[in-house]
Order: C-alpha cells, then sequence, then structure tokens
C-alpha cells in the first residue's frame, strides 16, 4: 500500500497549484465572482479557458487524437481538485459529459464537428434530462422526437435546464420509440439553441442563481445530430453520469470553504477571543477535518480504481453521497459558527467571509438531489455494493 | 500511488483470518470472556509458532521486521474475529516503548521472550482518573535504601547518580487501574512520579516483575471483553536498572505509546466494523418478513449503504495514517483523525447490525454482541472522539 503521489504528480499539482495562485484573484469576492453559476462568474471563466489551453491543460481527460492530453485518472483528479479550489471550471458540461461521450459513442462526423470546439471552449452545452415527472426516474421521461424526413422533430418540456439561456448547445434526452419499455426508447441529441421553437423561461434558486424551463414545441433537429445510434440514448446517459461522477464534482472547493472557515475562526474575535479558542469551534471544526479527509480518500481511492480499469460503481456513488452531505454539514457548521452574521449574504455590510458562508449554505442543499439523489446513491451502495436484493 | 495490500500481506491476512475461525471461534470467545485473567495460553502458543508474536521486531530479537501496516493486516483480522489476547499490550505496544527505549539488556533480556510467547508484558498507566492525561500518573518511585533483612539482587551503580555511590533502589507505591491483560502479565512497564507534582515533568517508566509478592492485581470484568485489571503496587522494591527511558522525561513515551495504542485499536475496530457489517448484510439477505427478504426494503438498505460509508471512510483514514507510520512521515493528525473517527463510526455500525438484526441477536449468547460490545470499549480505549477532537484541534494549530 502505498498513499505517496508519484513525481509526475507531484509536479502537475504544483505547477497548477502556482499557476492558479498567480492567475486566479485571491479575495474570496472575485472567487465568489468566479463562481460558475453567477453571470460575471461565467465571463470569468470564459477568459480563463484561454490561458488553459495556452498551457495545454484543457481536455486533460480526453485521448490524444481528439486534443486531449491523456492524462491517468489521478492526475485528473489533481487538476478537477486545484481548480476547483481556485473556482475555476472549464469547459464544464462539454468538457465532461458531451465530450466522452461522443468519443465513445458519436458517429464519425460528431467527432470531427464537437471535439475540437469543445477542446478549444469555444462551444457550450446546457443539459436537457430532467422533465416535470422525470426527476430521479429518468427513463420515465416524455419529451418526444418523431422522424420526419431528414429530421427529428421535437416537442415536449424540459425542467431546470440550467444554463440553456446562455449555451450554444442542447444534450438532450427525448422519446424515439414509444412502443419499447421506458430505457429502450430514448435517443440523445445535440441541438442548437438557436433552432425555432425552443423557448426559455428563467427559474431563480434559493442561492440566488438562475435555472430554467425550457419548452420545445416543433423544433426540426438534422437526422445527424441524433448521437450515435437511435434508441442507445440511455445507455449514453448512464456512461455520461460515470464520466461526471469522478472528474467533475467541485471538490476542491470544500477544501477552499473549509479553509476560509479555518482563517475566519483564526481572525474573528467573540467574547474577549479569537473564536478558534472556543472550544466548542474547535471541536466542530476538528470534526469537519476530518470528514475532509475522508472525503479526499474516497476520491483518491476511485481516481485509483479507475486508473487501473476497475469500474468505481458503488465506489463512486458512495463519494458523491459523502462529500455532498458534508459539504452541508461544512456549510451548516460555518453558519453556526458565524450566528447573526451568517445571516448576511454577499454584499451586505458585515457578512461573514464577504457572505461566502451565507452562499454555500444556501447552495449546499442542491448537491445532494442534484446528478442522482443521497437516496439514489444509497440504492446503488446497497445493491451493487452489498447485492442486497432490489 | 496503490491502494492494495502487497501480496505477502494478502497472504498475511487470510491465514490470520482462518487461523482465528477455527481456533478462536465466538464461542470460545465468549466462554474466554467468563475467565478472570481472559487469556487463553493454548491460543497465545499457537500464535507464537506462526511466528506472529515477533511480527514487528528486528530479527536479532527474534523477529520479523515487520511494518506497522503488517501488523494493522494481523490486527484487522483480530478485530473481524474479536478475538481476546495480549498482543496489543505485549507486542504491540510493550514491544515498542522496550524497542524505543530500552537498555541492550532490557531488549536482549525481553524482547526475545516477547516474541516467542514466553513472557507477556502489560502497561500499567491509568489511575484513578483514567484520563491518559499526565496528571493521572499519581503512583511514587522513590528512592530510599533497603530496609533491614530486605534483598535486593541485581543491582548495578548508576552512571546518573554518581560514580561509586550506593544506589538505593526505587521503591513504587500506587494503584493502576485499566491495566490491559494486566492479570496475565510477565512484567510491567509501569507510569510513575519521580517527581512529586503533576504536569509531564517527573514521569519515568519502570520494567517491573509482576510476580513480585508486594504486588496485588485484581480483574476489572470489563463488558467490552478486553482483560482489564487493578494493579496495586505496595513498596514493591525494583533495582536502579528497571528504569526504562529517561529519569523524569518519560512523558513522551506515553504519548508514543497512546498513538501507537490509538492507531492499532482503529486497525482492530476496522476489522469488528467490516464484520458487523457482513454479518448484517447476510442476515438481511435471507431473513424474510412480509414475503420479501428484510434486505429488499429500502429502510434496511440505507442503513447498510450508511454503514458501508463508516466502514469504507475509518478503513481508508486508519490505512493512511498506518502509511505515513511506515514512510516515517508525521501522523499524529493523521492518527487522532482515524481514532475520532472510528470511535463513532464503529459503534454506529455495531448498532445499526443490531437494529437490523433486532431481537435475535438481542439475546445473549448471539455473536453479534461480541462485536457491540468490542465498539464501545474500543471507542473510550485510547482516547475517545471527544479526546481525539481535541488533539486534532490542537495539531491543526486552531
Ligand atoms: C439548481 C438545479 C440545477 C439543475 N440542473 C439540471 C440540468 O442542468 N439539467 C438537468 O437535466 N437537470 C438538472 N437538475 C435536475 C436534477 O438533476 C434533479 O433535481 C434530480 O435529478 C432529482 O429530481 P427531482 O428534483 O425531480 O426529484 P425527485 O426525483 O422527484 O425526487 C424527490 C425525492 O424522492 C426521492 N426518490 C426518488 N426516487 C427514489 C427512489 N427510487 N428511492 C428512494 N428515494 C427516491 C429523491 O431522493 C428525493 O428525495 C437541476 C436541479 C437543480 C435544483
Amino acid at each position: 500500500m502505498d498513499f505517496a503521489y508519484s513525481k509526475q504528480e507531484r509536479r502537475f499539482q504544483k505547477e497548477l497549484h502556482d499557476f492558479l495562485t498567480k492567475e486566479v484573484p485571491t479575495d474570496i469576492k472575485s472567487r465568489m465572482l468566479g463562481q460558475i453559476e453567477s453571470e460575471s462568474g461565467q465571463a470569468f471563466q470564459r477568459d480563463f479557458i484561454k490561458k488553459l489551453i495556452e498551457k495545454k491543460w484543457m481536455a486533460v481527460s480526453w485521448p490524444k487524437e481528439y486534443g486531449g492530453q491523456a492524462k491517468p485518472a489521478i492526475e485528473q483528479l489533481l487538476y478537477a481538485w486545484e481548480l476547483s479550489y481556485f473556482h475555476v471550471s472549464p469547459g464544464q458540461t462539454g468538457m465532461s459529459v458531451v465530450g466522452p461521450t461522443l468519443i465513445h459513442f458519436g458517429t464519425e462526423e460528431q467527432k470531427q464537428t464537437f471535439l475540437p470546439m469543445i477542446a478549444r471552449g469555444e462551444v457550450t452545452f446546457c443539459l436537457g434530462y430532467t422533465e416535470p415527472n422525470a426527476g430521479s426516474d429518468l427513463a420515465s421521461l416524455q419529451t418526444r422526437a418523431d422522424r420526419d424526413g431528414d429530421d427529428w422533430v421535437i416537442n415536449g418540456q424540459k425542467i431546470f435546464t440550467s444554463g440553456a439561456d446562455r449555451s450554444d448547445y442542447c444534450w438532450l434526452a427525448a422519446r424515439t420509440d414509444q412502443s419499447v419499455p421506458k430505457h429502450k426508447g430514448i435517443s440523445m441529441f445535440l441541438v442548437d439553441m438557436k433552432t425555432p421553437g425552443i423557448s426559455v423561461q428563467p427559474l431563480i434558486t434559493l442561492a440566488g442563481y438562475r435555472t430554467n424551463i425550457t419548452y420545445w414545441d416543433n423544433v426540426r433537429v438534422p437526422a445527424s445530430r441524433l448521437v450515435g445510434e437511435v434508441n442507445r440514448g440511455w445507455y449514453y446517459a448512464a456512461a455520461a453520469l460515470d464520466f461526471e461522477r469522478i472528474a467533475l464534482f467541485p471538490w476542491g472547493r470544500l477544501e477552499y470553504e473549509f479553509d476560509e472557515l479555518v482563517r475566519y475562526c483564526k481572525g474573528t474575535m467573540r467574547g474577549g477571543k479569537p473564536l478558534s479558542k472556543h472550544p466548542e469551534v474547535r471541536k466542530r471544526v476538528a470534526a469537519l477535518s476530518i470528514e475532509m479527509s475522508a472525503m479526499k480518500l474516497l476520491a483518491v481511492r476511485a481516481a485509483w480504481m479507475i486508473g487501473r480499469n476497475r469500474i468505481p460503481n458503488y465506489e463512486a456513488s458512495m463519494l458523491k453521497m459523502f462529500a455532498t452531505e458534508f459539504q452541508q454539514r461544512l456549510s451548516n457548521a460555518g453558519m453556526q459558527i458565524a450566528g447573526l452574521f451568517g445571516l448576511l449574504p454577499d454584499g451586505a455590510p458585515h457578512a461573514a467571509l464577504d457572505g461566502l458562508i451565507n452562499y454555500r449554505y444556501r447552495y449546499a442543499v442542491m448537491p445532494t438531489f442534484g446528478g442522482g439523489s443521497s437516496e439514489l446513491m444509497r440504492n446503488i451502495i446497497a445493491q451493487r455494493g452489498l447485492g442486497l436484493p432490489r | 500511488m496503490n491502494l492494495d495490500w502487497s501480496e505477502s500481506q494478502e497472504l498475511l491476512r487470510k491465514t490470520a483470518r482462518d487461523f482465528f475461525a477455527r481456533e478462536s471461534p465466538p464461542a470460545k470467545v465468549k466462554q474466554l470472556e467468563k475467565t478472570p485473567a481472559r487469556q487463553d495460553p493454548d491460543l497465545w502458543r499457537k500464535i507464537a509458532s506462526l511466528g506472529w508474536l515477533g511480527l514487528p521486531f528486528p530479527e536479532k530479537y527474534g523477529g520479523a521486521n515487520g511494518s506497522f501496516l503488517d501488523l494493522v493486516a494481523l490486527l484487522e483480522e483480530m478485530g473481524r474475529a474479536a478475538i481476546v489476547s495480549p498482543f496489543l499490550s505485549s507486542v504491540v505496544l510493550s514491544g515498542d516503548l522496550l524497542l524505543k527505549a530500552g537498555s541492550d539488556a532490557q531488549k536482549e533480556r525481553l524482547l526475545p521472550a516477547i516474541a516467542n510467547g514466553s513472557a507477556i508484558v502489560a502497561v500499567a498507566l491509568c489511575e484513578s482518573d483514567a484520563s491518559y492525561a499526565p496528571d493521572d500518573v499519581q503512583l511514587t518511585a522513590n528512592l530510599s535504601s533497603p530496609l533491614e533483612g530486605e534483598e535486593l539482587s541485581k543491582r548495578e551503580p548508576s552512571a546518573l547518580r554518581g560514580e561509586g555511590a550506593s544506589v538505593p533502589p526505587w521503591r513504587l507505591s500506587g494503584t493502576k487501574l485499566f491495566v490491559l491483560d494486566g492479570l496475565s502479565a510477565d512484567h510491567f512497564i509501569v507510569a510513575a512520579r519521580t517527581k512529586p507534582g503533576k504536569g509531564p515533568a517527573g514521569i519515568s517508566l519502570f520494567v517491573v516483575d509482576a510476580t513480585s509478592p508486594s504486588i496485588t492485581r485484581a480483574p476489572l470484568a470489563s463488558f467490552g471483553g478486553e482483560a482489564q485489571a487493578e494493579v496495586r503496587f505496595d513498596n514493591v522494591i525494583v533495582p536502579d536498572d528497571a528504569l526504562l527511558g529517561p529519569l523524569h522525561k518519560g512523558w513522551p513515551l506515553v504519548r508514543a505509546y497512546l498513538r501507537r495504542g490509538a492507531l492499532a485499536m482503529c486497525a482492530q475496530m476496522v476489522g469488528g466494523a467490516q464484520q458487523a457489517l457482513d454479518m448484517t448484510v447476510a442476515y438481511a439477505k435471507q431473513r424474510i418478513q412480509f414475503g420479501r427478504p428484510i434486505g429488499s426494503f429500502q429502510a434496511i438498505q440505507h442503513k447498510c449503504a450508511d454503514m458501508a460509508t463508516d466502514v469504507d471512510t475509518a478503513r481508508y483514514l486508519t490505512y493512511y495514517a498506518a502509511w505515513k507510520q511506515d514512510a516515517k512521515q508525521q501522523n499524529a493528525l493523521e492518527i487522532s483523525q482515524a481514532k475520532a473517527w472510528l470511535s463513532d463510526a464503529y459503534r454506529r455500525v455495531a448498532r445499526e447490525a443490531q437494529q437490523i438484526h433486532a431481537g435475535i441477536a438481542y439475546v445473549d449468547d448471539h455473536d453479534l454482541q461480541l462485536y457491540f460490545r468490542r465498539a464501545k470499549a474500543g471507542e473510550v480505549l485510547f482516547g475517545d472522539a471527544d479526546f481525539h477532537l481535541r488533539e486534532v484541534a490542537s495539531l491543526l494549530k486552531l
């Protein structure tokens, strides 16, 4: 057993860290603006991608023939960790979901068209999975695509289509066969968001950022934009979720939040002494540090398994569940330690850590259900991991 | 990065699992728990013949030069089988204190004997507070001349107290509580005050013959199953060469002992928690209620998923701390993180295991109770979660 990173891994991590330390403004306010969810954050991300391309630090997980860097799994993890610590999120959906799925299952023409654009950060995608009546039970989706000549015609409604208002394409799941069992009649489409018939309505979240409802009214999509083969969409989506779970969860953000909380505790006086000298605060922060270490170890384990070509199915679910639930405990501890000052959001005078604590508390509500709820993760651990019967 | 066991460690794990399943099945463990000393000489001899009692020692003391992770592999299996033995006290802890601080003579005398199973050495630390804090050490060691008629063997002049001076022996007086394997021990390593007072200064360690007539011992029947004893030292006379490590400055050794004990305990607890989980999953697959296996109920599945998460996180926190130990890196923080986590995690796992088994495992002779009881004992031994969270807070420089 050996937990040490190799020389190459350490060098990569250090290069990334030094670069990001230099290039990303350090104060919390500008990091908050860097949040991918906000408008100004989007602009920051777009600019930053140019710098990453210069350094050949885009598409680190992709094979070389598609413009990627073919980095081993552990280095992918370090990459995701470092970048998310600094709130940089390159390429997002295109990089993590669309690209890998096309690499594995796309037609040659789709690969040629989309992969270079994604690798250069020139194109953005939103994910059109969820519908009002299809959340966790995604396979029950009702948005339909009917063949008409060389086109598919799409009709239906999606919800929580985040980024639909500012994306070039939608990675859309629709039913292409009504007559077969629900998993077997779904296909994936690459839909240009400028196509007539798409309308986008905002939904503002608890954390203040925007997601959307999208309506699809006789939207015509050329047959060449059906991903891979017809009716295989469910399997592509499942594979895409696996790509997403390791590489793209922003683990580093949690470490950043923890580090900032420690800084806050050391630098904030209460009752004549720093918060960090209050026994109950010390105990809370110590306990969080342990969960932080546990989360890192689960992440390292999953990445290590991928590097060994072992499929981390329950291990990836355990990681997702543990990390997102830890994030809630972490942000809640921050709120409890900050007391009344935690009630104040970004922009309010006296806000604890310029509103970071408050923002994260609101943000952390979502990841335990977005991208596969904790309950589903527990089902997977119990059934796939422990072999309990359905 | 490599998170697999080595081939030889895999072999050790498998051999140990088979051996304990055969030689120390739960029924035998429960019998053993009912005896005062909680030590099975027969099992001990067999373990000795496998060479495990010298696992961490250098070859010249009859050891196998094993790493800490080798110990973890073995301790995990001991925890899985919930065995009762002085392995932790004698081999993992006393052996290490002797290696760290012993004179050549002390090492040569005791280490080979520990390794071949002919001597059991136990550490006597806790007293009336049982707090693992220096203030708890109040047993006194005084220098004074022999009383009339008293015999003293093996006395050697001490460089500490000047050339040619006649060296009076040490006299140990006080009562130790929670001496792990205190009844089966042939020797004690005793923490004593060589200077009166409180705090870490003035504490020294002594190696004491446990069969001295001035020592009385009585079992403390811990419900955890481990062999605890109360040991009274009534003016026990020990020679000058019994001092282990530096005079007055023994506390850092005690700290090292506590950390090592905590980490070794973690390894055992990981094994125990895994076993409780495995038993529970097997039971949930087979127990039918309402016409289906209870393991198909989501309420049960989610408990099992949480237990598995507790076990996996505990496992890697422990392995990580152990790996750091072998890599000669500072690991006090990682040890306290692991022990704080395990103290709660094993208890949670054992409790949920009881809940899922329900009535049948509440019956006294069900094997699961071994783990329920071990979990609670493991929680408090070598510092509970509160103790180690305080350590973590200081080590994080909060
Ligand atoms: C801010 C935000 C952004 C999002 N962005 C996107 C996006 O870009 N694209 C997209 O497609 N989707 C997106 N989503 C949707 C997200 O993926 C869904 O919220 C998620 O899949 C859960 O679906 P649901 O909300 O309909 O909950 P439901 O599926 O209705 O679940 C409700 C509750 O029931 C539980 N439950 C459901 N099934 C089971 C089961 N089998 N066993 C036990 N419990 C169960 C769930 O765990 C949950 O607690 C976003 C959501 C939010 C809030």
